[in-house]
């Protein structure tokens, strides 16, 4: 099944037009089941053109109208791309995932708020986005390195992801679902919505959830595997080593007020029975051992 | 984006909250001349640096007559104020901020910062001022007030009565207390801030509701919406080798170690000085070249990094994925002729075209270090930095 994407999902660009969003799209396009799933583009000033062989339309909602897409992938510049979010929140789209780094906090807060009551659901923004290993690919990581399988990966990062994900393919591990929820602090899906997605997904066997400082996310899907998660959780976070204060690379990643440490993190995640690494080299090795 | 308490009072003045007077000096002879300016029998002289803490480390002082302003301002300004936000290094102060004395009452805390959980901005008060909030939240957290505010209807009346009341704002001081919280989110709304901090809130023996400090800090990623902002930017205040990186788009965050590390992505970045510390060695620096590094960026990172004279080994830690091996292995290669590496390098690479990318480093002739994975390459840099080689003869 996977979580969330699959062979079956129909899916459109925002910002098709840019040279990321061309980037992208042609190499997801070339990924497994590529071809069938990306359907559309939305540019408002260039309906009618298309992008070799994808038609694109005004908006989100006339290349729904058109081609059936329920997801949305947005490259969209950051000082439009909230709108960008608001427009396929108002279009009813299933998924909406956001690559584009840098939107301002301000312009995520009332774009979270529009989301109240609405289906749609975000991934990112700021992340690598999701692949569903053999079906489909919808962001920037790299396809080559994934393999199908049994296994749940979801973290704010995108690097670390690719790093965990060769560890698990090193020991013959291939993955359900792939999700890089993104590193800014006002977001879409949280560790703990993608984990009781992979907990009712009946081709996940094991998760492995890759965190890192800033928030406390991590913290309350902690609290929430030790009551419920059926299935084992092992994890990792990046920063024991970062200085309080300091942003570190991602708008997300700062402990601030004494808050956030990677430390308080891994002790929570530990009382809640998620086995942890505090070795970024074994995130694979300690996956495979809970199987 | 961080400013001065004097830049953040004048951008609050714009939306009614009311503050002492004060003017900013760069001498002693003006800090005196504001003074009589300013008129009256007592003067704060208050250092303007970023850091928080400045009260504490002796950089706010009372004077009580001019002479004694010239005394204060001779002693805070160019003195390096240590603070515990500022490291043991502390901080030369440049800048200071002489205001008007104003008899107090009492003092509380009003602050603003987003909260990630509820993705709302969130207005804590409390009645505790003039302490660290950090203090009050981990000692007596009930003390402290919270309200979040929709970002449609902005801070209401009703909300901000009454956690003014909560606080203990007495009750015919309230209407002013209420404009001032109002003005304070309108304030923080508009010029994209990520917080907002007023340390102590003063209630004067006037009844006037006040803010006697402020502090403002601003979502860079908000900034290219706010030149207004842009432009109150202190550079002393800055590293300047983190400015030097910024040019460049290199994220850049000096650390006390001796291992450098440059890496692409902020996660794996973090998670490489883990490991460097996990193996028994200490990372000198957080580096993130980024998506899209190019032979130039690695080269400005390399120099980034051996401007530390405390540099005793190189990691590099690159998960090629759009980013390709041999595109960044050209880069190291190229960066390690141009800057005259006098330090052992370790190189971990893994993506696309890795193969390519190694055959690189092989083929250049540099005394490379190469790993296989990343706990080999963290225990070659821990392993190198330990041997503390005077050369590694990596000259071109």
């Amino acid at each position: 099944m996977s979580i969330l994407i699959n062979r079956n999902s129909r899916v459109m660009t925002q910002g098709i037009t840019g040279k990321t969003g061309q980037f992208h799209t042609r190499m997801c396009r070339d990924y497994a089941n590529g071809k069938e799933c990306f359907v559309a583009g939305v540019n408002p000033r260039k309906p009618g053109e298309d992008f070799e062989g994808i038609p694109v339309y005004a908006s989100v909602k006339e290349a729904k109208q058109q081609t059936g897409a329920n997801v949305s992938v947005i490259y969209v510049p950051p000082p439009f791309a909230a709108a960008a979010i608001d427009e396929a929140v108002e279009a009813e789209l299933d998924l909406v995932i956001c690559i584009t780094e840098g939107i301002p906090v301000r312009d995520m807060i009332r774009t979270r708020d529009k989301m109240k009551g609405k289906k749609t659901r975000l991934i990112g923004p700021n992340c690598p986005g999701i692949i569903t290993p053999d079906e489909l690919k919808i962001g920037i990581m790299p396809g080559y390195i994934h393999k199908k399988g049994r296994i749940g990966v979801v973290s704010r990062s995108g690097t670390l992801t690719y790093e965990a994900v060769a560890q698990l393919m090193a020991l013959g591990l291939g993955q359900s679902t792939c999700i890089g929820i993104g590193g800014d602090p006002v977001n879409g899906l949280k560790h703990l919505d993608v984990l009781q997605l992979f907990n009712d997904d009946d081709e996940t066997d094991a998760v492995l959830m890759v965190g890192e400082i800033g928030g406390s996310d991590e913290e309350d899907c902690a609290r929430w595997v030790k009551d419920n998660m059926r299935k084992p959780v092992t994890g990792f976070i990046a920063g024991v080593t970062a200085p309080p204060g300091k942003r570190m690379g991602h708008a997300g990643a700062i402990i601030s007020g004494g808050k956030g440490t990677a430390q308080e993190k891994l002790d929570v995640m530990e009382s809640c029975g998620i086995k942890v690494t505090r070795n970024p080299a074994e995130m694979g090795k300690l996956l495979k051992s809970v199987l | 984006m961080k400013i001065h308490e004097y830049q953040a009072k004048e951008i609050l003045r714009q939306y009614g909250v009311a503050t002492p007077q004060g003017i900013a000096c760069f001498s002693v002879d003006e800090a005196v001349n504001a003074a009589k300016q300013l008129g009256g029998e007592v003067w704060a002289v208050k250092a303007q640096i970023y850091a928080g803490g400045r009260g504490k480390g002796g950089g706010v002082k009372v004077a009580r007559s001019l002479s004694e302003v010239r005394q204060r301002a001779g002693e805070i300004l160019g003195m390096r104020l240590v603070t515990h936000q500022t490291g043991p290094e502390g901080q030369v102060v440049h800048r200071l901020f002489i205001e008007q004395g104003v008899k107090i009452d009492k003092e509380f805390y009003a602050g603003m910062v987003v909260d990630r959980r509820q993705q709302r901005v969130c207005l804590m008060a409390s009645s505790e001022g003039g302490m660290e909030i950090e203090k009050v939240a981990a000692e007596t957290p009930e003390k402290i007030h919270k309200v979040f505010i929709d970002p449609v209807a902005g801070l209401s009346q009703q909300q901000a009565e009454d956690i003014a009341q909560k606080i203990g704002i007495p009750a015919h001081s309230l209407p002013q207390a209420v404009s001032l919280l109002q003005g304070l989110y309108r304030a923080f709304d508009e010029t994209d801030a990520s917080l907002l901090e007023i340390n102590p809130l003063a209630l004067t023996a006037e009844e006037q509701v006040i803010a006697l400090d402020a502090k403002m800090n601003f979502d860079d990623n908000a900034l290219f919406r706010h030149p207004e902002v842009v432009a109150l930017r202190d550079l002393d205040e800055e590293d300047p080798v983190e400015i030097e990186a910024s040019k460049h788009e290199l994220s850049y965050i000096p650390l006390d170690g001796d291992i450098g590390c440059l890496v692409n992505g902020a996660g794996l970045a973090m998670a490489t000085m883990d490991i460097i510390k996990l193996y028994g060695g200490n990372p000198a620096n957080f580096l993130d070249v980024g998506g899209g590094a190019t032979a130039e960026k690695v080269t400005e990172a390399f120099k980034l990094m051996l401007r530390n004279p405390k540099l005793q080994a190189i990691l590099v830690n690159i998960f090629g994925g759009i980013m390709k091996c041999d595109v960044i292995a050209q880069g190291v290669v190229a960066a390690a002729r141009e800057v005259q590496l006098n330090v052992p390098l370790v190189v971990r690479l893994e993506g696309t075209n890795v193969d390519l990318g190694k055959q690189i480093l092989a083929d250049s002739g540099l005394p490379i270090i190469s790993a296989t994975d990343m706990a080999d390459a963290a225990q070659k840099a821990v392993n190198a930095a330990k041997s503390k080689p005077s050369s590694c003869g990596c000259q071109s």
